[in-house]
This record gives structure tokens, sequence and C-alpha cells, in this order.
């Protein structure tokens, strides 16, 4: 039975304001940010390689992304691996932002942000520490690295671990090349290997 | 087991438990609880054991943040000590429809049932998983806010 009470209320809703969405996701990211309940914020940089993915905590930056490789599943890796209070806050990234802005440039040779580690396990942590020393402007072979973590014959392991580099262009795993001279593989596809290493001026040692 | 990342709740369900929270205590009103119910929710989230039923967690959380919303307007006086009408709100109420007054007035269990009913447009069975009750209790509820409104909504 349908009287005339539900059909007013089955009637629409009288207009209400429309939620607006964008401005509740930073309302509550700021608020979070100010209780101290934002563990892992991020924002997006428009680089000469296209769009990246900056995902930080408050230990420092724990992702950096091509995002055409999925931000839902980077977010949701970071949620089981690190804290799932994620939250779109791009003020945060600002400090990396900034760093990318001068790299790409040109007027920056080495990043000062610090590493938030928690994605990364054993060996592979060593191999993306030494690949963190290798110099702007040079390369090295994935032989030398896997000596310099500490296992001269593990290089396969070491490519390995290069290739699921969480934070590459900070972590410059695009300086590692193949012992003759090959450029060897990389995360975000060769083209932005070579853009990097040009960018660098090392693109001549590559080949 | 992992929790997916709290963005994606929002995403979700904000658009939802906002049209649930206008029903349950107008627009004004609704904003402010929408917002509580997300920082509610994102204190407690680490601690949540399980990831299915997020929706039925948040909507606890909003019928709670709701009824404190009722609450608190009810509580709030109509003029000052001295007399002085007290300054309107900055957006105030639209003229209303009296039967959503006469729905926010209902006990909150019924109140909750006849939006999720109505605004929602929900089956039973739905409301009843919402609400953490069964598909008979949610139609209970549903049918005995209906009378309480035919009885005090003037038509």
């Amino acid at each position: 039975m349908t009287d005339d009470l539900e059909r007013r209320l089955a009637g629409e809703l009288r207009p209400a304001a429309a939620l607006d969405a964008a401005g509740l996701r930073s309302t509550i990211a700021r608020r979070a940010a100010a209780e101290g309940l934002l563990d892992v914020a991020y924002g997006t940089y428009d680089s000469p390689l296209g769009p990246l993915t900056v995902i930080v905590t408050r230990l420092g930056l724990v992702r950096l992304s091509y995002s055409g490789e999925g931000i839902a599943a980077q977010l949701e890796e970071v949620a089981e691996r690190v804290s799932p209070r994620i939250l779109e806050a791009p003020e945060r990234t600002d400090t990396v932002r900034r760093q990318l802005d001068e790299y790409f440039r040109g007027e920056r040779r080495a990043f000062e942000v610090r590493i938030d580690w928690r994605l990364v396990r054993g060996f592979a942590g060593e191999v993306l520490r030494a690949t963190a020393r290798i110099p702007f402007g040079t390369v090295s072979s994935y032989r030398e690295v896997a000596a310099e973590a500490g296992s001269p014959n593990a290089y396969r392991a070491a490519g390995n671990a290069l290739g699921s580099n969480p934070v590459p262009i900070v972590v410059p795993c695009h300086r590692v090349l193949h012992a003759g001279g090959g450029l060897g593989g990389y995360t975000g596809g060769l083209e932005r290997k070579r853009f990097l290493l040009r960018l660098e001026g090392a693109l001549g040692q590559a080949g | 087991m992992h929790l997916p990342p709290f963005e994606t709740l929002i995403d979700a369900h904000a658009t939802e438990l906002h049209r649930f929270l206008v029903g349950c205590v107008g627009p004004t009103e609704a904003e402010d609880c929408l917002q509580e119910t997300f920082m509610s929710a994102l204190r407690a989230y680490p601690r949540l054991r399980h990831r299915h039923n997020l929706r039925a967690w948040l909507y606890t959380i909003a019928r709670r943040k709701a009824t404190d919303a009722v609450r608190r307007v009810a509580r709030r006086p109509t003029r000052d000590l001295d007399g002085v009408e007290p300054v309107a709100p900055p957006h105030p109420e639209p003229a209303d429809d009296g039967v959503w007054l006469g729905v926010r007035a209902l006990p909150p269990k019924q109140r909750d049932a006849v939006v999720h009913r109505f605004v929602l447009d929900l089956a039973y069975g739905e409301i009843g998983a919402r609400m953490g009750t069964s598909e008979e209790a949610a139609r209970q509820n549903v049918s005995a806010g209906l009378r309480r409104l035919r009885r005090e909504v003037t038509p």
C-alpha cells in the first residue's frame, strides 16, 4: 500500500547542496594532518617523462612512480606495508616536487630527501643503497652494484632489485647499465632511461 | 588481511553517506556530520580487524553522528538569555518540507530505517544489513516510523 505520506517520502529529497567531494577530501586531509593522523600523503608531479606519483610518509619518500603504472595498486601496496591512513595531500610532497623541478631543469645533481625504505627488503635494500651512491653524470654496472652491495656474483638479483626500485630517479637506478655498455632495462621503459642519462650528460658512456 | 587506502572509502561512500545524513539531519548539519564521520573513522581505522563491510561500519559511525547532531540542535537555544534574537546561522535552512522535519524527529532507529528506505531506496534486507539488524527488524522500524509520521505530520 502506498499512501500520500510514502509518495512524499519517496519523492526526491528536497534539493540539498550537492556534496563537494573534492572539498571534502582536502578538508579531511587538512584535519588529518593537523591531528597527526596522516600517515601517508601523495601528490602528482608533471615531469618531462610524464606524470609521476609522489608518495611520502613521516619518515620520507616511500614511493615515486611513473603514474602509468597505476596509482591505485601502488597506494594499496603502501597501505599494506606502511599504513592504510592514506590521503591525497599534494602540499606534503612539495619538497620532493621542488627538487624534481630543479633536477629536470638541470639545476640539481643530488636529491636531498629522506627515503623511507619500508617497501624494500633484504638484499634489494643493499643494492638500492649502493645505487644511491652512484654520482650524477656517471654510470655503473649490475656487477659493480652487486659487489658494492656485498655479493659480487649476485648481479641477477641486483638487476631484479633495481627493476623493483620503489623510488626511481631519486635512487638513480637509471645509472646502472650492462658491463658491455648496453643500456640494460628500466622500470619506466628504455626511452626514459635514455632521457635521464642524456639529462645528466652520461649518455656518451652508455652508447 | 589488509585495509584499503582510507581515501578509497571517501571516494566510494561519501556521496551516499551525504544523502543519508541530509535525510537524517538536514543539509546544514549533514556536511558537519559527514566530516566528523570520516574523521572518527580515520582515527579508528588502523585498529579495524576486517576489511569486509567497511560500508556498514561507516554507517554505524554516521548514525551516531546524526543522533548527536539532532541532540545538539535540540539543545540550541532559540533566544539568548537576554531575550535578543540569536544571530542567524550563515546558511539558514531553506523552507522545509514538514515530512522531513518529522523524519528527523523520529527515534534514531526508525529515522535511519526510513531514510535508508526512502532516500537511498534500499530493500529491507539491505537496510537490515547496513543497520546490523534482520530484514524483519528493518521492516518493523520503517513501518513504526511511518505510523508515527502519519500521526504527527499534518498532511
